[in-house]
């Protein structure tokens, strides 16, 4: 037998590249998808939303300073870092998901392969998505898109990781900041991959992750003034009729989760971008 | 024998529930029959200084850290806000000052909020003398203001006739109020009396003008040096002590505005004469404000929870002043780029 002590980890929040517990004081237990405590986690309140609001809004105009190309190795990075902490991140969607080891690995890569293609699309965007436009004038007109700006993320209650990853990296590739609300029942994958975060040059505030309670927290998140795009995946139906119209309160571009098979598809690049068309005049 | 007033319990500031006071009674007691000694020499300054004792540094440290802990919430914070918007100096001290920028900061004195009428003006607009006569002008007819920092300020490294000259102008473009700075210099070499005469000299041409005495906290270096300037200056007739020009890397803190408080209550208890206080610089917040007003009630009492008498300097603090008055009617958190910029 050990007689080392043994050491506890504390989940905790992710705002401002910082990891505080709630500013409530609260947390809660995050119980395996076998009905064990896992851990404890923290459980966010509206004061560490706006808290992450603040630090994602300052965080965004520095996230898109940089150019195109560095943002994409920043995204890399994180890959990086995902895949040398794999076999965490397997054990820990294992345990959420209640899946065998073969899934979850295999869950594991395919969220890691994803963060490395969307690295890959960070320099491409405004390629695909912009262009120079034929005017019937003696102007030049293109077409660039933008981002949204600051994002409030709902990610997926079911896929702890893969879903996380999907709905978290592809807006931050698009140069938007991202405050997340973690999947209630199994939030430690995203909890580990945040942690990554911080060691992948990611600007403290491009992702913010709160854990908590979703019924609580997504309400703060769709009425916040000062969150641009709401991404509702992880409320079902009745839930995101609630806050898409909250969010319309302060026009907020809003995605509904679809039923669509959407694979390999830019819609989530898309969905938080704004096309700003300049004109210039042609001249000698 | 002495008549004993009460002050606290006999002037009610605000109308609104403004429950920040505790149960104890924080008022101050003074003695009407009581005057300022007139000082006749540096020597009878030095002795009236010498009776005060020294600050407990870690006391007032763990005070004001104590009181910032007190929660203020619902219709208390609503009074609390407006109280602390009422209060703030809007200010624009940069040399990059024109007419335009003085003119739209006079509009959003007056106005804060276009949106919402009960939203009250703030107190004054402070600004450079050049600029008097501009803010005087557009402020023509309204509640508001104009203060002016004077004496060649920030660093006041000029010869007394000069700083004289420099409130002359401000009084005659017509300022309301005066903000000298102290010749920190002086204080820190042991010249106190100079320091005094200035003032005093100050004070006899600044008219109906009142007169705020910067010390500047953050040169003065302890909290000693703070209270005994904070005595200098009431004993040579400031209206108002200041923290601090913004000049400077350390502006107002909150032990030093809780010494300054008790500066100016002991000063009221031994000689009758209520001085007012204004903290300066780096206070961005409702938050800090919110805080700040929590001293002031704790040290001083109620009676000056008014705008004559306790006042912010500040120019992006009423912006979230705005903000949090806004959230709490919205129930929502606010967009910072719905008010204007500074």
């Amino acid at each position: 037998m050990s007689d080392r002590l043994e050491i506890r980890k504390t989940y905790k929040l992710l705002i401002n590249g910082a990891f505080p517990r709630s500013e409530s004081g609260r947390s809660y237990e995050v119980i395996s998808a076998k009905d064990e405590f896992l851990a404890n986690a923290a459980q966010g309140s509206r004061k560490d939303l706006r808290d992450a609001v603040v630090a994602a809004r300052a965080a965004q105009a520095k996230w898109w300073s940089l150019s195109a190309y560095n943002r994409g190795q920043v995204i890399y990075r994180l890959a990086e870092m995902a895949e040398s902490r794999s076999d965490e991140l397997v054990e820990f969607v294992k345990l959420s998901e209640g899946v065998n080891s073969e899934k979850a690995k295999a869950s594991v890569a395919k969220a890691i392969d994803r963060i490395v293609w969307y690295a890959g699309w960070t320099d491409k965007i405004s390629q695909v998505l912009g262009g120079a436009n034929p005017v019937a004038g003696p102007f030049y007109n293109f077409s660039v898109p933008k981002p949204t700006g600051v994002i409030g993320v709902i990610a997926p209650q079911n896929s702890s990781l893969e879903g996380f990853v999907e709905c978290v990296i592809a807006p931050i590739a698009a140069g938007n900041s991202v405050i997340a609300l973690a999947s209630e029942k199994r939030p430690i994958p995203a909890v580990l991959l945040g942690e990554m975060t911080e060691t992948s040059d990611f600007p403290a505030g491009v992702l913010n992750i709160i854990t908590g309670f979703t019924s609580e927290l997504a309400l703060g998140l769709a009425s916040h003034e000062d969150i641009d795009g709401l991404d509702l995946e992880g409320a079902d139906e009745a839930f995101a009729d609630e806050l898409a119209f909250l969010a319309a309160g302060s026009i907020k571009r809003v995605l509904r989760p679809s039923k669509k098979n959407q694979k390999n598809s830019i819609h989530r690049l898309r969905a938080f971008v704004e096309t700003s068309t300049v004109w210039h005049t042609i001249g000698q | 024998m002495a008549k004993r007033l009460v002050i606290g319990s006999v002037i009610n500031v605000s109308t609104a529930p403004l429950r920040l006071v505790t149960p104890e009674d924080h008022s101050v007691v003074i003695q009407t029959s009581s005057q300022v000694p007139r000082i006749e020499s540096e020597t009878q300054l030095r002795s009236i200084l010498a009776t005060l004792s020294g600050v407990d540094s870690v006391g007032a440290e763990a005070r004001v850290a104590k009181l910032a802990t007190r929660s203020i919430k619902k219709s208390t914070k609503m009074a609390a806000l407006d109280l602390a918007i009422s209060m703030v100096d809007l200010t624009t001290l940069e040399g990059a000052d024109t007419p335009g920028k003085v003119t739209s900061l006079c509009t959003k004195a007056m106005r804060p909020s276009p949106m919402d009428l009960s939203v009250p003006s703030v107190a004054a607009v402070c600004v450079y003398p050049d600029l008097v006569a501009h803010a005087r002008s557009v402020l023509k007819g309204s509640s508001v203001a104009v203060a002016a920092v004077a004496t060649s300020f920030p660093s006041g490294r000029a010869s007394l006739n000069v700083k004289l000259m420099d409130v002359r102008e401000a009084v005659a473009n017509g300022a309301d109020e005066i903000d000298m700075v102290i010749d920190r210099g002086a204080f820190l070499s042991g010249r106190i009396g100079q320091v005094y005469e200035e003032i005093v000299a100050v004070k006899q041409v600044c008219g109906n003008a009142h007169l705020k005495v910067i010390l500047e906290t953050g040169e003065l270096v302890t909290y000693d040096n703070v209270r005994k300037a904070s005595w200098i200056a009431m004993l040579a007739g400031a209206d108002f002590i200041k923290t601090s020009t913004g000049k400077v890397p350390v502006a107002a803190t909150q032990p030093v505005a809780l010494v300054m408080l008790e500066a100016v209550r002991d000063f009221a208890e031994t000689t009758g004469q209520i001085v007012g206080v204004k903290v300066a610089g780096g206070i961005r917040t409702a938050k800090d404000a919110i805080r700040y007003l929590v001293i002031v009630n704790e040290t001083v009492g109620s009676t000056w929870m008014t705008p004559d008498l306790f006042r912010f300097g500040a120019s992006s603090l009423l912006n979230d002043l705005l903000m949090q008055r806004l959230k709490q009617q919205r129930g929502a958190y606010i967009r910072p780029d719905e008010f204007s910029g500074d």
